[in-house]
């Protein structure tokens, strides 16, 4: 089965722009005007972050942007809610659900599938589920409502284990860019970074690249390009949003800066 | 041999790092190479006769091992039955938390890493794991909540003398769960040269089996030291507090197979259970994840993790050790939560009666007398997991209030 992923990624030559904002921030409310306008901008993906209390793979930025979504009020029925009549606006654009396994777990894995395959939700990323219960657990409930995982790889992802989450994917993979949680700066040493990208680019996987964490610009996008078939923005895009007076259009215009 | 576990126990956790359903390891990518390593190392490292030679040596002449077992007679008195107290307040340091410190260290400088990480709530764990970081001239970091920071300042001003960088955590409650949180991000940060020494029986597999391995020492002891002086290794109940539940774990380890051996966790019930100011776990938990472990999780309908209450910032953790969980789910032990006066009660009575002041963590495990319905002829061993000088601010807070009772 196709879904909106694949795509995406049918369009020869084209980088592609994977944007992640937080549902639920700025107001509770602005989740859906925000996506419409990444869209409309240009955005070639989005991921609608799902707020934790905990998230341990997150730097300052998505930590301070899920305790304001969480004061908020939203929580995972507010989001479907939320994303009820989303298709009829956003038809095309992939949207995956980012977040982690706990509230996920506590909704219930298979409502939770269900709702998101009901609102047009194409791909799941929870970054502490494990590989083995992922398998042993979740993977037939995910591909009954044709939802697909993402999972990450980074530096030291060992080259077997890479291969096994290429086997296990049918979307795209999702590169670290380096140590760090998302949003750190490259600490990495010139040419450190490169060697890793080039390295799994000649590991011909079956599944398309995105590069994330530590890009924030045109630039830095531009570069990852280079290496993948496009690349992830999260931290700097809520960054853009702290404080604005009109939340889709200061996202707009983030996107726009980015593929301009 | 020391950290061996009764390989045949029921208590083991199988290969994947469960207790029943509990345990797991629920960690993002970032970290799976470096839990990896820990795993498929730590029993092989830890069953190296050169490890154990070390490891018990330091623990000997450093730790000062055997800690005594000591009959309290007052208190034994008071309560009616046959009450005994394992000191690990006699602890270099202070507290049990030098046992897993001191084995984690040997096992960091076999995995060939150079920096050290911890997270701290009481300031226990961290000062011992400063303590071993200079004593083998390793660099240290040691995540503590703010609010920990101003409870339990001598533990900071203790971390920093000995040459240890304290960082504040300043998100969520600014507590032990937030100190851990950036700890673990600072793993995720520097994955090659950095161990994380964390302080409980908590966190991915293996942590949890290797920390309670590490802790096993103290119901090793307990046996021999209760042979010689009741001749029988067993007694009838062994009563520890529980935050995560290591000093619990090392308690319980050696007597988990045998049933007649009553097992009671002590957990901290803050201004009481249903107050919405709490830390029983237990009572109030339901299974989540937490710190990349599967287990009894205090949280709300959405699956947000709640802030625990406790007056020691030693308990004050929103889950418990995968173990501890499963030893609730299976009836193999006794829960029992304390209230904060309860706990201060105890501090005054155990001061006054046996002249040892302990830490606000222990006078939970100490205000379990009461409960427990011990009879004359029974005997009854209570971790005392650590000793109070880093407590007496609150001591002093609440002085008025100690005299009283
Ligand atoms: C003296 C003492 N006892 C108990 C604890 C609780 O930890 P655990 O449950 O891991 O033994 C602490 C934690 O800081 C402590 O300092």
């Amino acid at each position: 089965m196709t879904n909106r992923i694949h795509q995406a990624f049918q369009q020869p030559g084209k980088k592609l722009l994977n944007v992640y904002f937080t549902a639920g921030y700025p107001t509770l409310d602005s989740t859906v005007p925000v996506l419409q306008a990444l869209t409309a901008a240009g955005a070639d993906l989005i991921e609608i972050g799902m707020p934790f209390s905990d998230p341990l793979a997150d730097g300052p930025v998505i930590q301070q942007s899920s305790t304001v979504a969480l004061q908020n009020g939203m929580n995972l029925r507010v989001l479907f809610a939320q994303l009820r009549d989303i298709r009829q606006s956003v038809p095309k654009t992939p949207i995956l659900l980012m977040g982690y396994l706990n509230p996920v777990m506590q909704f219930g894995v298979e409502n939770f599938c269900r709702e998101a395959a009901a609102v047009g939700v194409d791909g799941v990323i929870l970054p502490d589920l494990p590989l083995d219960d992922y398998v042993a657990e979740y993977q037939e409930i995910f591909r009954r409502h044709n939802l697909r995982p993402v999972f990450l790889i980074t530096p030291q992802t060992a080259p077997e284990r890479i291969r096994r989450i290429d086997e296990l994917t049918d979307s795209f993979l999702y590169l670290v860019s380096g140590p760090g949680t998302t949003g750190g700066a490259n600490t990495q040493a010139a040419g450190v970074q490169e060697a890793y990208f080039r390295r799994i680019e000649a590991m011909n996987l079956r599944n398309p690249r995105l590069i994330g964490f530590g890009i924030g610009d045109q630039a830095s996008f531009r570069h990852a390009c280079q290496y993948a078939e496009g690349a992830i923005i999260g931290s700097a895009l809520i960054r853009a949003l702290d404080g604005a007076a009109d939340a889709p259009a200061a996202a707009a215009h983030f996107v726009r800066s980015v593929l301009a | 041999m020391a950290t061996l576990p009764p390989s045949s126990s029921a208590y083991a956790p199988n290969a994947r790092g469960y207790y029943g359903e509990f345990g797991g390891a629920f960690i993002p990518e970032m970290l799976y190479p470096n839990v990896e390593e820990l795993r498929q190392n730590y029993l092989t490292i830890l069953a190296d006769p050169d490890f154990q030679r070390e490891y018990q040596l330091l623990l000997r002449d450093y730790v000062g091992r055997p800690t005594p077992l000591f009959e309290a007679r007052r208190l034994s008195q008071k309560y009616n039955t046959r009450i005994f107290l394992k000191r690990e307040d006699l602890c270099h340091t202070g507290a049990h938390k030098v046992n897993n410190t001191v084995g984690q260290i040997l096992l960091a400088q076999r995995l060939g890493k150079t920096r050290i990480i911890a997270e701290t709530g009481a300031g226990q764990h961290g000062v011992a794991t400063a303590t071993v970081c200079a004593l083998m001239g390793l660099e240290c970091i040691v995540y503590m909540g703010s609010v920990d920071m101003e409870r339990q300042r001598p533990n900071v001003e203790r971390m920093r003398l000995l040459g240890a960088e304290v960082r504040p955590a300043t998100s969520g409650s600014q507590t032990l769960k937030d100190a851990t949180n950036e700890a673990i991000r600072d793993w995720i940060s520097n994955p090659v040269d950095t161990h994380y020494i964390i302080g409980s029986v908590v966190g991915p597999h293996p942590y949890p089996d290797l920390v309670a391995r590490l802790q096993s020492v103290i119901s090793e002891e307990m046996r021999k030291q209760l042979l010689e002086k009741t001749g029988s290794e067993l007694p009838d109940y062994v009563v520890a507090c529980v935050g995560g539940g290591s000093n619990a774990a090392g308690a319980f380890y050696h007597f988990l197979d045998e049933p007649a051996v009553q097992l009671v966790a002590v957990e901290a019930a803050g201004h009481g259970i249903h107050s919405g100011h709490s830390a029983a776990t237990s009572v109030l938990g339901k299974p989540g994840i937490i710190h990349g472990s599967r287990t009894l999780l205090m949280q709300d309908e959405d699956g947000q993790i709640t802030e625990p209450y406790s007056l020691s910032a030693g308990l004050d953790y929103p889950g418990i050790g995968p173990l501890h969980a499963f030893l609730g789910a299976s009836g193999r032990a006794r829960f029992i939560s304390i209230e904060d006066e309860k706990a201060l009660a105890a501090v005054a009575e155990c001061s006054r009666l046996e002249g040892i002041i302990p830490a606000l963590e222990t006078a939970h495990a100490l205000a379990a007398l009461s409960q427990l319905g011990a009879g004359p002829d029974e005997v009854v061993v209570i971790n005392l997991s650590g000793r109070g000088d880093k407590d007496l601010e609150t001591y002093l807070k609440y002085a008025d209030q100690l005299r009283q009772y």
